[in-house]
Parts: structure tokens; C-alpha cells; sequence
């Protein structure tokens, strides 16, 4: 006898407009240990994101212990991440880093509600890595092919949690796509 | 006479909405065919079928696509299709719930697939190594995966005749998003044939013994929908890292911990995109060869939007 199949949850590609729009959380189970998705406005729920882009700061947040911020530039948007002494390596990347440098980050979305009642979002790092650019604009090319995906199946084959999004977020898939079609565009023209 | 039970079942489910059928009915038709007039179950299955097919006036084509479609489980590339399989029980899991009767790994000659059974359907047994005819199962896909289940109306016959199941050639792209436990500069076991990965210097099987230094890593490929798990052997993860094996022996040494080879490893790897490909064992993907990729064009990818779109 073998173990059974892994469980592991696909790490979503994501712009940071995208990622910053998450508001709604939710659990498939009763279970403390359950995973928590974030629900995605083009309509896909997401435990676990990959993004990559430029990072340009990196600041110590924590009071007695270390807690460090790093903010992520994507074609997009910011991305907020942080790393305390639960993501060790993590940590030690921000601290170390000497922005601006391009990095991936495999992490967790986390929603917080801040003093005002509003609802923000941010990555907790399970990894953050320094790449190279030919790596950041694939993952760019990646995210929107992937993006402007989902917000054509949330229109042609909702899925439940097309359907979810639909309650849950003012804004459309379709606004999504449309912003990930401008990034493609962009990107071919500086290049040519 | 289990069987015919479930040939019954199956045939009732293809003519479901085209005849009011009776599952006993069926089943004493089924017996009279076979224990009188000595028919062989399958052909004794395929009359009977015939002869509904023109009690109700239908072609072969209405019976699609319950009508048995006999198929290799590496071309199955859609959800929900009724077909037919001749496979061997690869290996048996431990299901995670009692609402699962058996789960496991099926192979043909063309590659291996998982498959359910579930308590409700009342199936009997597949027992590991044996080799099933197997009617009536359902395709069944997850985040781009394929399943076979199998239902009530799966009938199931055991046949002599071994197959040896194949190994697919995987083909899998995706970043490296995470490495497994054991990776890096690892020891064996040099027992005979053991080679299990010691842990803090104990083979499982066989106690505390002198490892053998290897190199590997177990990591994740992540395309965005899927996940799988992959192993790079000493070789490939050499080639991977840029470290050798006594290399490895020396950093090891120098810092008197195995752990730190795998410190110096992750920071080129993880984070990065790979296309790997090599045969498919169990969950994980062995490397015979990767590649890593460097950037997609804008223009291609606005190219191949503007087909689908
Ligand atoms: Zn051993």
C-alpha cells in the first residue's frame, strides 16, 4: 500500500489588482485545519498564489520581534507581503534584500480588516526567491494568459465559485481580462 | 451468481431512458443464456443488448456513450464519459473516508490512471496485480486530471490474460514552487535492493546502518491548475544545481550538517519555471530530462487569445 494522493493546493497566477481586490475569504469545511481561500473576482478560489515582479522595498514592521514588509511592483499593482518568525527564510530574504531586484514569491493570500472596517490583503511568503528578468516576464505572459482564462470560463462555464465572485465582488471578470489584454499589449510594444 | 448481477445493472443503465427495464428481468435473461444454453457471460451480455437495441428502435449511435467504448486510459481526455476498460490494479490506497470502497492506480499498455469505487455501489473487490474487464465506468476530471470511477453499473470481470501497464511519458511544465523533505545530499540504505532514504542515519526496514551519500530532489511543478510532484536522481539534480555529488560531500563537511548542501541549492531553483519530462511513477514524475524556461512573447500569447477568443 502507497499513500494516498496529495492534496496540495495549485498556486494561482494573479495580478496584483487582481490579488488586492480579494475581500472574501471562506473554508470548504468545518475543520480547524481546513484551507482558507481567498475568492478571486475573475471566480476561482485561490489557497496558495506564485506571483514574481519587482521588489522595491523592505521595511522592518515588528515591534519587540522582527516583522518585515516587502512591497512587490507587478505590471499592475503593489503586492504587500510579510514575513515574521514563522517564515524564517522568508524573513531573512527581506531583510538581506537589496531592492530594487526581482524576485517570485510562492505564498498564502491573507486577509485582514483594518481599524476603518476595511478589508486588505496580503501574501504570507512560504518562499521568496531572487530571478532574473527573462522569469519575471514569464510569469507576466503566464498570469495574463491565465487571467484573461478564467474570466472567459467564469462567463461561458461558471463554475460555483464564478458564482460566488458574482455575489461577492462589484467588479467583473471581464474588467480583469481587459486590464491583463493591456498588460500583453504594453509588453509587445516595448519590445518591438 | 454475483456477476450476472452487475451485467444486468449495466445493461438496465445503457437502456435507462429508452425502455422500462427490470433489473431481475434482465439478470434471469442474463441466466437462462448462460446456464441453459451455455453462452459465455460476455456474449450472453452483447445478445441481450442487441436485442433491446431493437425492441426500442434505436441505432448503435443512440446507445453512445453508454455503449461501451472500449478505451485506452492515456487518451482519456474528457469528463463524464461512459466507457470500458481492460486494466491491472497497479496499486491500492488507503481511502480517506468510509464513503470510498477502493482507491488506486489502474494500468493498461498505454499508462496508468486513478480509480474510485464507492461503498454505495456495492462492487466486488479489484484485488492488487489482477487484471479486470471493466464495463461501464466513468471518466472523471479534477483541475485537469483524470479519474476513472467506478458506479452500480459497473460490471466487473476478472481475466487471465497480464498486461503490462505502461509508464507515460510525462510531459509537465510549471514554476518549482516548493521542495519536499529528503531532498538535497541524502543517505541510502546499502542494504540489497533497499535504498530507502535514511532518516537521522535509520532505514525504516532494516535500523540504524552506514548510509550511501546520494543526491536528489522531490520538489512540486505548479502550472497555475495543476500540481505534480517530481524527482530529479543524483544526476539530474547535478545538473540542476550546478553542484556534484562530492561537492556536495564537501559542503557537508565544511559545515558539518548535510542540510546545508540543500541551503545552497534552493535559492537557484525555487521560484524558477521547468519543463520535465520522464515516466510517471505513481504520484511522481521521475526527470529524465528538464529544461528551464525563459520568457513567453507578448505577441505570441495575444496570438493565441485571439484564436480562442
Ligand atoms: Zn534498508
Amino acid at each position: 500500500m502507497s499513500q494516498s494522493q496529495p492534496s496540495r493546493s495549485v498556486a494561482r497566477r494573479v495580478f496584483a489588482t487582481e490579488f488586492n481586490d480579494i475581500t472574501y475569504t471562506f473554508k470548504e469545511s468545518d475543520e480547524e485545519r481546513a484551507p482558507v481561500y481567498g475568492l478571486l473576482p475573475t471566480g476561482e478560489r485561490a489557497n496558495r498564489v506564485f506571483i514574481a515582479g519587482t521588489l522595491t522595498e523592505t521595511q522592518d514592521v515588528g515591534g519587540d520581534s522582527e516583522y518585515w514588509q516587502g512591497r512587490v511592483v507587478d505590471p499592475t499593482d503593489t503586492f504587500f507581503v510579510y514575513a515574521g518568525q514563522y517564515q524564517p527564510e522568508a524573513a531573512a530574504m527581506l531583510r538581506e534584500a537589496e531592492p530594487p531586484v526581482y524576485v517570485s514569491i510562492v505564498g498564502k493570500p491573507r486577509t485582514y480588516e483594518t481599524d476603518d472596517g476595511e478589508m486588505n490583503v496580503s501574501i504570507r511568503p512560504e518562499s521568496i526567491s531572487i530571478i532574473d528578468d527573462d522569469t519575471r516576464d514569464r510569469w507576466v505572459v503566464e498570469t495574463a494568459l491565465q487571467t484573461v482564462e478564467r474570466a472567459e470560463k467564469a462567463d461561458e462555464h461558471p463554475t460555483e465559485y464564478a458564482t460566488m465572485a458574482d455575489e461577492q465582488y462589484a467588479i467583473t471578470p471581464s474588467a480583469y481580462s481587459e486590464s491583463a489584454l493591456d498588460v500583453l499589449e504594453e509588453m509587445e510594444e516595448s519590445h518591438d | 451468481m454475483e456477476d450476472l448481477t452487475q451485467q444486468a445493472k449495466s445493461v438496465h443503465a445503457q437502456f435507462d431512458e429508452h425502455l422500462d427495464l427490470d433489473v431481475d428481468a434482465i439478470e434471469s435473461r442474463l441466466e437462462t443464456l448462460v446456464s441453459k444454453y451455455r453462452i459465455p457471460p460476455e456474449e450472453a451480455q452483447r445478445s441481450l443488448i442487441e436485442n433491446y437495441r431493437e425492441e426500442a428502435d434505436l441505432n448503435h449511435d443512440d446507445l453512445d456513450p453508454r455503449s461501451n467504448n472500449h478505451v485506452d486510459v492515456a487518451t482519456i481526455d474528457e469528463d463524464e464519459q461512459w466507457i470500458d476498460v481492460r486494466v491491472k490494479v497497479v496499486e491500492l490506497w488507503e481511502p480517506r473516508s468510509d464513503a470510498i470502497a477502493q482507491v488506486g492506480l489502474l494500468g493498461d499498455e498505454s499508462g496508468r490512471i486513478k480509480f474510485v469505487s464507492f461503498a454505495t455501489s456495492d462492487l466486488a473487490e479489484l484485488e492488487e496485480d489482477s487484471v479486470y474487464e471493466l464495463s461501464n465506468v466513468v471518466t472523471d476530471e479534477y483541475e485537469g486530471r483524470y479519474s476513472i470511477k467506478l458506479n452500480r453499473t459497473t460490471s466487473i470481470t476478472e481475466i487471465e490474460e497480464d498486461i503490462e501497464p505502461g509508464n507515460d511519458h510525462d510531459d509537465q511544465t510549471g514554476a518549482l514552487v516548493d521542495i519536499q523533505r529528503g531532498s538535497g545530499l541524502v543517505k541510502r540504505c546499502p542494504t540489497d535492493d533497499c535504498t530507502r532514504v535514511l532518516q537521522n542515519g535509520r532505514c525504516s526496514e532494516h535500523g540504524e546502518v552506514d548510509g550511501e551519500f546520494d543526491l536528489r530532489i522531490k520538489g512540486v511543478l505548479d502550472d497555475g491548475t495543476t500540481v505534480q510532484e517530481v524527482i530529479f536522481d543524483c544526476e539530474q539534480t547535478e545538473e540542476l544545481t550546478d553542484i556534484t555529488l562530492d561537492r556536495a560531500k564537501e559542503i557537508a563537511r565544511d559545515k558539518l550538517d548535510t542540510g546545508a548542501v540543500l541551503e545552497r541549492m534552493e535559492p537557484d531553483i525555487v521560484g524558477r519555471y521547468f519543463e520535465v519530462t520522464g515516466p510517471k511513477f505513481g504520484r511522481y514524475l521521475l526527470v529524465d530530462e528538464f529544461e528551464q524556461l525563459g520568457a513567453l512573447s507578448a505577441d505570441e500569447a495575444l496570438e493565441q487569445l485571439e484564436v480562442t477568443a
